[in-house]
């Protein structure tokens, strides 16, 4: 028996708790489902709201089964943390691509001897996969005037490696925050769009 | 038709809303809280948080009574606790449409063991529905309400933490939906509702007809359904397991279970009589496997697939490999990629109250029996300061029987025994443990942990708070005045980011022989938005590198720029506080000995 493996989108959202990992996956599933696709989305959260990993596994087709992806089968790796960008490499397919925010957060349990933070995890990154988008999306928010705009800037990255259309997504950022900060975080997700 | 993209939980909870559910009542527990939280915000209906599962399930069986649709949610370890009513709810049946909705935690993400839940359906002989996504579960609740009325039987509909938490798209409107039974009323029955032994052996025998009905009931299920394909593989399965053999299989023939208690054994002896090669993959235990065995068929299924651990597509794709159903082309096992073994345990938020509590703990070298909730995550370095957690309510009876026991044996350990717990645990099942404490002579130092909510599973009210679950305003229980109504003599409020004071009372406590009640009161942090004036910095000019800041284990804490070199001495790093996230309570600045650390100047 054979399995075609070809059909589904798979994206691999991944940060820590706090980051707005959630948010982001889940703007994603909507711009998936209004763009006609069948959509499953897949969180891990409970323990993970307290500092832990967060993962979210999104995936859309004509028909999708399974919420979660498989190992070395995601096209798309989005992370909002540089060491956790190492983590979950191993879900990437060949020729897949990793969007990865250059933040370090540095786990307290590292400062308790429990291992050492990845110094050179852009190397690894670079050693194992074709063209990653690096981006320190966390002074650019700032310099936008929001820290949480990180998420809305990653997705903008995304945007211009899915095939989903640029008007769903920005109808869906619109309709998913506050009136006041609407143009901001479409002003972000423009900016992100911009990066390569 | 409207689309949404719905959890599982959010699937239950606008399914029991269109299907005229009007009463809910559950405890949070992971994965199973946002069913009720969801339900609780449509117009019309009553949900509560009760104190406990057990709680919670007899305030469901006392509103079915009156022929009401009632839902009770729980998580897999929730229904050891309100097992002993489901077991006689099983004899006394319902007149209302009453569902259970069990969440299990395989791969225990948020959970203390991952036991399957199929089994109490079993063990009470009650109908199991298990949907497979959201829109099943949806379908599923007003089913399930339907054999609960129609089989005078409450009807368990068990999901998983991959479809609790998972979203997938729902049809979202109510049409076709069969019209809500008006309730009659509660009806006196005494050989049905009271189970003395006279009445309860005339249930007995009502039980098993009632089985033997769902027995037929259960092969006329559409939740249960043949998937025709390839007839060289066929797959029986459930749950999200489902979904995970469609992906990996799509060519094989399934057997799709929507209902797996009872199985519809000639459903299952058609399939198998069919297909060459039959296989069971499901999550857990080997549940549907065993029954299928037991019917005499040959088939395979735990010797491929593991029966620890939540399943994957990889895990299932793993084990039809195994098996040799191939030519197969399974992922390439690409390594994990250096440093990713980096932990990243979750822990205590900065500004957390247990902070100071758990810091003072851990100087004392006691022994402390811990409960289940946020603090628990004291336990990882550098806190490390409880060594026990059991079940919830556990803390106080265990640390009564530890203190209990070294006194009896004479044993030589001068360990002070402290028992931990938080407000909502307490209110869950430590209220019993303390009186036991209490009326047994006990000498156990019991702390309980009032942050103000029911911390572990989000912010749920709780007896403690002074709100329901709907947002009413209510009495909030006075935790002093409780324990003392039980009969303790010692109890007093301390304050956790008081350092010292803490440290001077928990000494004070080891001090005196005899039981105490210490309340740790401070709100939980996720309660307040951050004072931007409360935030503390790190004085390079007074920071010596020498990390005391850092055994608080605080996320906001880090180590920053390298200290210029001075000579004989080793590279250090001044610490640094992370101004975005930093509640200011103020911890580091009582364990700085350098005082380089304070509020922001002016």
């Amino acid at each position: 028996m054979t399995r075609d493996k070809t059909k589904t989108t798979n994206v691999l959202v991944v940060g820590t708790g706090g980051q707005g990992v959630i948010t982001a996956s889940e703007i994603l599933s909507d711009v998936a489902m209004l763009s006609g696709f069948d959509t499953k989305k897949s969180e891990i959260h409970g323990m993970s709201q307290r500092g832990g990993v967060v993962t979210s596994h999104v995936r859309y087709s004509e028909t999708v089964y399974s919420p979660m992806i498989m190992e070395g089968e995601a096209d798309i790796l989005l992370s909002f943390e540089l060491a956790e960008t190492v983590r979950w490499l191993h879900f990437l397919q060949p020729d897949g691509r990793v969007i990865s925010n250059r933040q370090r957060i540095i786990p307290p349990a590292i400062y308790a001897g429990m291992g050492s933070y990845p110094e050179d995890a852009e190397n690894v990154i670079r050693q194992r996969t074709t063209d990653p988008i690096f981006v320190d999306a966390l002074p650019l928010a700032e310099t936008l005037g929001n820290p949480r705009l990180v998420n809305t800037i990653l997705l903008g990255i995304a945007s211009t490696l899915l095939d989903l259309p640029l008007d769903q997504w920005t109808a869906v950022i619109a309709r998913r925050v506050p009136a006041t900060f609407k143009a901001l975080n479409l002003e972000a997700f423009e900016k992100g769009r911009g990066i390569q | 038709m409207e689309k949404q993209i719905l959890s599982g939980n959010e699937a239950v909870a606008l399914g029991a809303f269109q299907a005229g559910v009007k009463m809910a009542s559950a405890y949070p527990g992971t994965p199973s809280t946002e069913i009720l939280q969801n339900f609780a915000t449509y117009d019309g209906v009553y949900a509560e948080w009760a104190p406990n599962e057990k709680v919670a399930l007899e305030v469901a069986i006392g509103s079915a009574m009156t022929g009401v649709r009632t839902l009770f949610t729980t998580k897999h370890v929730g229904l050891n606790v309100a097992a002993d009513p489901l077991m006689t709810l099983a004899y006394t049946g319902i007149p209302g449409g009453l569902l259970m909705v069990c969440a299990d935690d395989p791969g225990m993400h948020s959970s203390q063991n991952e036991q399957d839940n199929r089994y109490y359906a079993r063990f009470a002989k009650i109908p199991m529905l298990e949907p497979s996504d959201s829109q099943e579960a949806k379908a599923m609740v007003e089913a399930g309400l339907l054999l609960s009325e129609q089989h005078d039987t409450p009807t368990l509909l068990r999901m998983t933490t991959r479809v609790c938490h998972a979203k997938g798209i729902v049809a979202v409107d109510a049409q076709n939906q069969a019209a809500i039974p008006k309730a009659e009323g509660f009806t006196r029955d005494l050989k049905k509702f009271v189970m003395i032994p006279a009445f309860a052996k005339q249930r007995h025998p009502l039980v098993l007809e009632r089985e033997a009905r769902l027995a037929e009931v259960t092969e006329a299920s559409p939740f249960n359904r043949i998937e025709w394909n390839d007839l060289s593989i066929g797959v029986i399965t459930s749950g999200i397991a489902y979904q995970y053999v469609k992906e990996i299989l799509p060519d094989a023939s399934v057997l799709k279970l929507g209902m797996t208690f009872p199985l519809p054994k000639k459903m299952i002896q058609a399939f198998a009589a069919k297909v060459d090669r039959l296989f069971v993959v499901e999550e857990l235990e080997p549940y549907i496997e065993e029954e299928i065995r037991i019917m005499g068929l040959a088939v395979e299924g735990k010797v491929f697939f593991p029966r620890l651990d939540e399943l994957s597509p990889d895990a299932v794709a793993a084990g039809f490999a195994k098996a040799g159903v191939l030519p197969f082309d399974l992922p390439p096992a690409a390594e994990k990629a250096p440093g990713s073994e980096m932990p990243r345990p979750p822990l205590l938020c900065a500004g957390c109250p247990h902070r100071g509590l758990f810091y003072a703990l851990n100087k004392m070298k006691a022994i402390v029996h811990s409960d289940i909730g946020c603090y628990t995550l004291s336990v990882l370095p550098p806190l490390q300061s409880i060594d026990s957690t059991l079940c919830m309510g556990a803390s106080i009876s265990m640390a009564h029987g530890t203190a209990k026991a070294m006194a009896q044996a004479g044993l030589e350990d001068k360990r002070p025994v402290f028992a931990a717990i938080g407000d909502s645990t307490f209110f869950h099942s430590g209220i019993t443990s303390l009186l036991d404490v209490i009326y047994n002579r006990g000498n156990v130092n019991v702390i309980i942990m009032d942050n103000r909510i029911t911390a572990m599973t989000g912010g749920q009210q709780n007896p403690g708070t002074g709100r329901t679950l709907q947002m009413e305003e209510t009495i909030a229980v006075d935790i002093i005045e409780l324990v003392k109504a039980l009969g303790v003599q010692r109890a007093r409020e301390i304050d956790p980011f008081d350092l010292q004071g803490t440290l001077a009372a928990l000494k004070e406590e080891i001090d005196h022989d005899g039981p105490s009640v210490l309340v740790t009161k401070r709100p939980c942090i996720q309660l307040f938005r951050q004072d931007p004036k409360a935030v503390r910095v790190v004085d390079t000019d007074a920071c010596i590198g020498c990390k005391m800041c850092l055994k608080l284990g605080c996320p906001s804490i880090s180590q920053g720029a390298i200290i210029p070199d001075e000579e004989g001495k080793k590279e250090r790093r001044y610490s640094s506080i992370d101004a975005a996230t930093c509640y200011g309570c103020a911890l580091c600045e009582q364990v700085c000995k350098q005082n380089a650390i304070s509020v922001v100047a002016g």
